[in-house]
């Protein structure tokens, strides 16, 4: 649990992505492992640079499918086997071809919602109050122009002037302290 | 590129004589006030309040013809036997074929990595969203008793009566409602991070409250970037095999029943074709006077337009072989009520409305669109996409109608006469679609801001410090 007072870390704004990038995978070099890159847009070698490679959104997506499939299939077999069974022009009660249609509609209904909230629930939204917020110039750019490098307190080897000069060698805009 | 054009312009990429994708000289900053600033503005244009109005005029057709429907019944409608299907079909198909090219052009095009779509998909999907509103209208009002329509779902009730899996109107029900969620979904996902900018340059209290609300607390991080990315492209992989198989399963509607012109298996390709065609040309004509009014000329480009003309030169190609088909196996088929129905549909009473749409659906698009000049001549397509638009009605019409008023009985011949309350609703449903659609151009970004900044050369992170010819991916 990270702790509610005081600095949540510190905050480095760059112009360019590329400054970033160089920033960031020279933090990680330096052994800083708690940090994170804040884009306007997706910057996928900040994410290299994090080393963050692989997300769960496909497997929760397989698992929603598979659920969809499974579940609209069994459905239609037991309504139309079981539950209310009907003799359409003589067509057999378990019409398996005909149900296939409806569980593929449903599997990528159920793979499509899975996508999107399982997305979201991995990233912790909604999440309305984040501490970046707080940094006097994170809301003027990082949904707009400017990229943001936030080393964050809970590092082992977070230190407020260790750490502010180390930022302060890269081209970056501002260092500004984050509080919680 | 056969075509001269001005080596002075400076829309046109000197590398590759196309028009470029986005006009020169803007930055992340620029896309971002230009499009956040439509949204944004305490001065909203007085043409825009006109539109509204407007719309919202004509879509008073829709409940005052609903209104009427239900108070007296399905009996206020042309629909009669033989012909029992009626506007109310001819909608609903015409409309989801129209929603059809702004799924296309969100997924399909995603997944074939072809950028320049960044900036009309947005619009786009808005337009899949609205049209399956209008289109979900006519099912609803159609059943008769429009208060029972849950009975469509299975749903556990007291009746223990449950639906019946063999139908495609039972498929219908789970194509197009399936279709309906994940296309708002897929919008609504697209839209978090533009949300998310919106509320960082929203003045007014209320709407940094509401963006803040609909944003979920965005806030741009990479690991989140990734996971967004991932889910983007997953629905979009899973919208593009769902986008064929909605009207696949219209298409069904008819294909399955046993009547000449129908019965048919052309059908889902050759509806799937028409849908895209037919809503390609619903893009231009909300693209063009919207590009116009907000001056959006620099981001929706000619190379745009173009483009889109293209891809409806394509798929008319394939809904002109459908046409082509149906002819040839009526005649192929050696059967006789399949015959009399192709010469019925050409020569009989209503062979105008089969003419009209080989005219406008054939013979107006697909001579014209080969030219790159007509292609880029701004007020040809418009023009011509209301033409188009119309011919996919009058195909719709042609389908249902003329293979339904005369069919195996001359005993049981009608006609189809669509009354003034299918007029007025039909009508309505544009006025509604309208109406929507303004709302949607003030309130929400219509152009992608996120993914407008990716198109920037500005994006590209160059490694090996000085060295910066080393470019990771050249992305536009």
């Amino acid at each position: 649990m990270p702790p509610r007072e005081g600095i949540y870390g510190l905050l480095a704004e760059f112009n360019t992505p590329t400054e970033l990038v160089e920033a960031t995978e020279a933090a990680r070099h330096a052994g800083y492992r708690r940090m994170e890159c804040y884009t306007p847009y997706p910057v996928e070698e900040a994410a290299e640079a994090l080393h963050f490679h692989t997300t769960r959104v496909p497997l929760v997506c397989l698992l929603g499918g598979l659920m969809g499939v499974t579940t609209a299939y069994l459905m239609e077999t037991w309504i139309n086997v079981w539950a209310y069974p009907l003799n359409i022009a003589g067509r057999p009660l378990f019409s398996w071809p005909a149900f296939i249609i409806p569980a593929y509609e449903w599997t990528i209904l159920f793979a499509g919602l899975s996508a999107a909230f399982g997305m979201i629930a991995l990233n912790g939204m909604p999440q309305l109050y984040h501490p970046v917020f707080n940094a006097p110039n994170f809301r003027n750019g990082a949904t707009t122009d400017k990229f943001f490098l936030c080393l964050e307190a809970v590092d082992p080897q977070f230190s407020l002037t260790e750490t502010r000069k180390f930022l302060e060698q890269f081209p970056a805009v501002s260092v500004v302290e984050v509080d919680h | 590129m056969a075509t001269k054009v001005p080596l002075n312009d400076p829309m046109i990429d000197p590398r590759t004589g196309e028009y470029a994708v986005i006009a020169p000289g803007h930055n992340f900053k620029s896309v971002t006030q230009k499009i956040a600033g439509i949204v944004l503005t305490s001065n909203t244009p007085l043409g825009w309040f006109f539109g509204l109005m407007l719309g919202g005029a004509v879509a008073t057709g829709v409940v005052i013809g609903c209104t009427w429907l239900f108070l007296k019944g399905v009996g206020i409608w042309g629909v009669t036997i033989p012909g029992a299907w009626g506007f109310a079909i001819i909608n609903f198909v015409w409309w989801i074929g129209i929603g059809h090219a702004g799924t296309l052009i969100s997924a399909i095009l995603l997944l074939f990595k072809q950028t320049w779509r960044n900036s009309i998909n947005r619009f786009a999907e808005a337009m899949t969203i609205f049209a399956v509103v209008c289109a979900g209208t006519f099912p609803l009002i159609h059943v008769g008793r429009p208060w029972l329509a849950y009975w469509l779902f299975p749903y556990p009730n007291t009746m223990n009566v449950w639906p019946q899996f063999r139908s495609p109107l039972a498929w219908d029900v789970f194509a197009v409602s399936t279709y309906a969620t994940i296309s708002i979904v897929f919008w609504y996902v697209g839209m978090i991070p533009d949300f998310g900018t919106l509320r960082d340059r929203a003045t007014m209290p209320f709407a940094k409250y509401m963006y803040g609300l609909l944003s979920l607390g965005w806030r741009g991080s990479t690991r989140h970037w990734i996971r967004y990315e991932s889910a983007s492209l997953l629905l979009a992989g899973l919208s593009t095999p769902l986008v064929l198989s909605v009207h696949t399963v219209i298409s069904f509607d008819f294909a399955v029943a046993a009547l000449a012109g129908w019965h048919t298996t052309i059908f889902p390709p050759y509806f799937v074709a028409g849908a895209i065609y037919s809503g390609f040309a619903m893009v231009l004509t909300l693209a063009i006077p919207i590009r116009k009014f907000y001056h959006l000329e620099d981001m929706v480009t000619l190379r745009h337009l173009d483009n889109m003309a293209k891809v409806m030169l394509g798929t008319g190609g394939i809904v002109a072989y459908g046409y082509g088909m149906e002819v040839f196996m009526s005649w192929y088929s050696a059967s006789h009520w399949e015959f009399f129905m192709m010469w019925n549909r050409m020569f009989g009473p209503m062979g105008w409305a089969y003419w009209i749409l080989i005219l406008t659906n054939i013979a107006i698009p697909l001579t014209s669109l080969w030219s790159r000049k007509l292609r880029v001549n701004v007020t040809y397509l418009f023009i011509l996409s209301l033409i188009v638009n119309t011919g996919m009605w009058f195909e719709r019409f042609v389908i249902v109608v003329t293979s339904l008023y005369r069919d195996y009985l001359p005993s049981s011949w009608g006609t189809y006469r669509a009354t003034k309350w299918d007029y007025m609703i039909y009508v309505g449903t544009m006025g509604l679609f309208t109406f929507l659609f303004f709302l949607f151009v003030r309130f929400l970004p219509m152009i992608p801001m996120s993914e407008i900044r990716m198109m920037l050369p500005q994006t590209k992170v160059k490694r090996g410090g000085s060295d910066a010819a080393s470019v990771v991916e050249e992305r536009v």
